[in-house]
C-alpha cells in the first residue's frame, strides 16, 4: 500500500500544469488574471476568479512538489521547499527568515496553526489607519468562510509533550493559555508539516485551492521567477509579467524567458517577494518595502527529566497570550508563547554555542524541549519593522534593524520562558545566545538572563511570520494598496498576501491572509465580471 | 546597548579588517593533504581541510565520517544564493589564506595539523568577536557544518532520533 496523491492524480488527468524546466524556448501566455505567487494568498485568489469563470494562470517560482515527494527529510525538504534552502536572512544576518518557495508557498511547509487576526489589532488600524471597514464584525464572515473551507477547527487530541509542558508552566504560574486551531482534515498527528504533509491531511494550498482552481480550467507555470511586471505605455496600468525559467535544480536559470500578458494583475508572491517585484519594476512609491514585520521570534530550550520528543505530534497545539493581549498594544513589545517542533538539523542550526556543550544537549534530544516567543512589532513607535530592498543582482534583502525596544522584548521573553520551563519541571533551561550557558535554576536564570549582552549574531532570532512592505492605507500616500489590495496607482493590479498588513498581526498570519485574500478577491471578481 | 549608528560602524571596520587582511595577503594557501578524490561543486580543496579540520571541534565529536560532512556542506551551499556563495568563497579564501588564517582566525598551525584547543579558541574569539563580521563568518560555519551532519541519517543514531515507523513504509 502507498499514500494516495491527489495533485499528482489531477496532473495526469490533464490539469493545465506547465514545468518551466520542461520548456524548451520562451514562453509566451495570454490570461484574464495573472497571478504571481501560489502561497496562501494566491491560492485563495485563484480558486476565487477561477470558480467564477475567470481564465486564470499562476505562476510560481518553486517547483510543483506533492505529497509524493515530501519524505519527512530535512535535508531534502529545506532546500526544496523553502527560500534560499531555509537559510534567509536579514541583512545584518541577526535573523534567519524561514519562507515557502515551491507551489502552495508557505502554506505547504507551515505548521498549521491556525489564528484570526486578533480583535485590538484590527481596531488599531481603523484608529491609527483609517482603516474602518476592517473591524471586526466585519472581517468575521471572511474568518468564517477561511476556516470552512481549510477545514480550520478545534484539535481534540491531546498535546503531544513538546506543548503540554507549556501547558503545564502556564498552569503552575497562573498564565492565560489555550489551545490551537489546526487546518487539517484527518491528520495522522506524525509531526513533519514543516516537511510538508506526506498524508496530503494538512490543508495547505497545495491540496484545496490550487487543485480546485486547475479544476477549473485555471493554469500553473511553475519554476519560473517573475522579474518584473510590464508597464502600459500609459505607465497607469500593467500588461503582464516577464521572468525567467527555471532548471531542474530549482534556482538557476535556463535561459528561457516568460511574457504573460493578463487584463488583471494579482501579485501574491509575500512579504519580501511581492515588494521585490515591485521595486524590480522601478514602481518604487514611498512606502514600498518599508514597514516589513517579522514577529521576531526568541528561543528558550530545556532539558526535561522525561522524554518529550518534540519532533512527534502535532507541532503546535498550546499557546499563551499571557503577555500579548494584557497590556497596551504600543507599549514595551508584548509576546506570545509557542513551542516549535524540534527536528535535528534545524535544532543543530539554531542552539547556540559549540563543541562538548551542544554535543551534549544534541544527545539529549529526546528530552529537549524547545519554547518560543513571537514579538509583536509594528505597534510601538520605536518598532517600525524593516525595509526589503534589492541587491545589486536583482535578489531581495530584508534590512531589519534591531532596535532597543526590540531586545528589551526579547530580555522578557527569555525570562518568561525559563520561568515557565522551570515552572514545568525542566531540570536545566538555556537561552539561545551564544553566551548562555545550562542553568539549573529559576533563579540563577533570572540572575544570568538579566546579563546577557544583547547583539545581533550573540542572541538567535527567527521568524517565519513575514508581513507588510505593501501596506494598506485609507490614503494613497501612506500605503500601497486600498483596503481591497489595490495598488493606489495602477488601476489593474493588485496585491493579495501578507504583505499588504500595515502592522505585524500579533498571531501566527496565515488565517488573517486567507480572510483578507477572500475578502479581496471577491471584490475583485465583482469588478471583473462588470 | 548596540545602537544602529554602532552596529553599521562595527560592520564597516569588520569589511575595513578583512579588504585590509585581502591585500596583504599573498594568495598563498597551505599545502594541501593529497587524497580524497570527492565530486564537489563549490567546496575547493583548501575548503575541504579547513571543514575537515573545523567540523569535530564545532560538533564535539570524536570519528566523524568527515567524507559525509564535506559533502553536505557542499551540497548545502550549492542551494543558497549566488550572492550569499559569494560571501562564502570571500569566507574560505581568506581562512585559506595564510595571513588570514594567522592574524584574522588566530590559528598559528595550518589547518590540517592545528590541534583542537587552537581551533575552538578561533572558534570562540569569532562566536564572541566585536565585530559583526566575524560573528557572522562563525555563524555561517555554526550553520553548514551542523546543517550537514544533522541533516544525515547517520547522526540520528546517536541522538535517539528516528522517524515515525507507522508512515515510513507506505513512503514510496
Ligand atoms: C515553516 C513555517 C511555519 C509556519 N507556521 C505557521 C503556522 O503554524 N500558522 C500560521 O498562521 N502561519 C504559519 N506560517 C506563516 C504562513 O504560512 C504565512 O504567513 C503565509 O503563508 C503567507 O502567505 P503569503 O501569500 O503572503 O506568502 P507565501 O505563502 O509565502 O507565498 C508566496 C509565494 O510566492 C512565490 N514567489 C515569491 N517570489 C516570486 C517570484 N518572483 N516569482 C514567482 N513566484 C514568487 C513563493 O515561492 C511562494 O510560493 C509559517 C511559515 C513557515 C515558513
Amino acid at each position: 500500500m502507498s499514500l494516495p496523491d491527489p495533485v499528482a492524480e489531477g496532473v495526469a488527468s490533464g490539469w493545465r500544469v506547465l514545468d518551466g524546466a520542461a520548456q524548451t524556448q520562451d514562453l509566451h501566455l495570454t490570461c484574464d488574471v495573472l497571478i504571481i505567487g501560489t502561497g496562501a494568498g494566491g491560492g485563495m485568489t485563484a480558486e476565487v476568479l477561477a470558480s467564477a469563470g475567470l481564465d486564470v494562470l499562476m505562476v510560481e517560482e518553486g517547483a510543483l512538489r506533492t505529497s509524493r515527494d515530501f519524505r519527512l527529510l530535512e535535508a531534502k525538504a529545506y532546500p526544496e521547499l523553502y527560500q534560499e534552502s531555509a537559510s534567509r536572512k536579514t541583512a545584518d544576518k541577526a535573523i534567519n527568515i524561514l519562507q515557502g518557495r515551491t507551489v502552495g508557498g508557505s502554506t505547504t511547509v507551515n505548521w498549521t496553526s491556525a489564528f484570526r487576526t486578533p480583535a485590538d489589532t484590527l481596531n488599531w488600524w481603523g484608529e491609527r489607519y483609517g482603516l474602518h471597514g476592517l473591524n471586526p464584525q466585519a472581517m468575521a464572515p471572511w474568518f468564517d468562510m477561511a476556516e470552512a473551507r481549510l477545514g480550520i477547527d478545534d484539535w481534540l487530541a491531546d498535546p503531544n509533550p513538546n506543548n503540554s509542558v507549556l501547558e503545564r508552566g502556564c498552569q503552575a504560574l497562573g498564565l492565560k493559555h489555550g489551545r490551537i486551531r489546526r487546518n487539517v482534515r484527518g491528520c495522522w498527528n506524525l509531526g513533519y508539516c514543516g516537511m510538508g504533509c506526506a498524508t496530503n491531511a494538512k490543508q495547505s494550498m497545495l491540496v484545496t485551492t490550487i487543485p480546485a482552481a486547475l479544476q477549473h480550467k485555471a493554469g500553473l507555470l511553475s519554476r519560473a521567477r517573475v522579474e518584473r511586471l510590464l508597464l502600459a505605455a500609459d505607465g497607469k496600468s500593467v500588461q503582464g509579467a516577464q521572468g525567467s525559467l527555471l532548471r531542474a535544480d530549482d534556482h538557476s536559470s535556463s535561459g528561457y524567458q516568460f511574457h504573460l500578458k493578463a487584463r488583471h494583475v494579482v501579485l501574491a508572491a509575500g512579504a519580501i517577494g511581492t515588494p521585490a517585484i515591485l521595486l524590480r519594476s522601478g514602481l518604487g512609491g514611498a512606502q514600498l518595502g518599508k514597514r516589513t514585520f517579522l514577529h521576531p521570534v526568541s528561543i528558550c530550550g530545556a532539558v526535561m527529566s522525561q522524554r518529550i520528543e518534540a519532533y512527534n505530534g502535532a507541532p503546535q497545539t498550546v499557546y499563551s497570550d499571557h503577555f500579548m493581549h494584557t497590556q497596551p498594544l504600543d507599549g514595551p513589545l508584548g509576546y506570545k508563547l509557542e513551542v516549535p517542533p524540534v527536528h535535528p538539523l534545524l535544532v543543530g542550526v539554531t542552539l547556540s554555542g559549540f563543541g562538548q556543550h551542544s554535543a551534549q544537549l544534541m544527545q539529549q534530544l529526546p528530552q529537549l524541549h524547545v519554547m518560543l516567543a513571537l514579538l509583536r512589532d509594528g505597534f510601538h513607535p520605536d518598532s517600525q519593522g524593516g525595509q526589503v530592498r534589492l541587491r545589486s543582482d536583482g535578489t531581495p534583502e530584508l534590512d531589519y534593524p534591531l532596535t532597543d525596544v526590540l531586545w528589551d522584548g526579547v530580555r522578557r521573553s527569555w525570562l518568561t520562558m525559563a520561568e515557565v520551563q522551570f515552572a514545568a519541571g525542566a531540570r536545566q533551561v538555556q537561552v539561545i545566545h551564544e553566551q548562555a550557558p545550562l542553568l539549573n535554576s529559576w533563579r540563577e536564570a533570572k540572575e544570568m538572563i538579566g546579563q546577557l549582552p544583547l547583539k545581533p549574531l550573540l542572541a538567535r532570532l527567527v521568524s517565519a511570520h513575514v508581513m507588510g512592505g505593501a501596506a494598506m492605507s485609507s490614503q494613497p500616500d501612506q500605503g500601497v494598496v486600498d483596503e481591497y489590495g489595490r495598488h493606489w496607482s495602477l488601476r489593474n493590479l493588485s496585491v493579495i498576501d501578507g504583505s499588504v498588513f500595515p502592522t505585524s498581526i500579533g498571531a501566527n498570519p496565515q488565517l488573517s491572509v486567507y480572510a483578507f485574500a477572500l475578502r479581496a478577491a471577491h471584490q475583485l471578481r465583482e469588478a471583473l465580471k462588470a | 546597548m548596540l545602537t544602529r549608528r554602532q552596529l553599521i560602524k562595527t560592520g564597516m571596520a569588520g569589511s575595513v579588517v578583512l579588504l585590509a587582511a585581502g591585500w596583504l595577503a599573498t594568495p598563498q594557501p597551505d599545502a594541501l593533504v593529497p587524497g580524497q578524490a570527492m565530486q564537489l561543486e563549490f567546496l575547493r580543496p583548501s575548503d575541504v581541510q579547513i571543514i575537515r579540520s573545523i567540523a569535530p571541534v564545532m560538533l564535539g565529536i570524536a570519528g566523524l565520517p568527515l567524507d559525509a560532512v564535506v559533502q553536505g556542506v557542499d551540497r548545502a551551499i550549492t542551494k543558497l544564493l549566488p550572492a550569499v556563495q559569494q560571501e562564502l568563497r570571500q569566507l574560505f579564501d581568506l581562512l585559506a589564506n595564510r595571513w588570514g588564517r594567522r592574524w584574522l582566525a588566530g590559528v598559528v598551525s595550518p589547518w590540517a595539523t592545528a590541534s583542537s584547543s587552537e581551533l575552538a579558541a578561533f572558534l570562540r574569539r569569532w562566536q564572541n568577536s566585536p565585530l559583526l563580521l566575524l560573528r557572522s563568518g562563525y555563524q555561517a560555519l555554526h550553520a553548514l557544518i551542523n546543517a550537514a551532519w544533522f541533516g544525515n541519517p547517520a547522526s540520528w543514531g546517536g541522538l535517539g532520533y528516528q522517524q515515525p515507523q507507522q508512515v515510513m513504509g507506505l513512503l514510496l
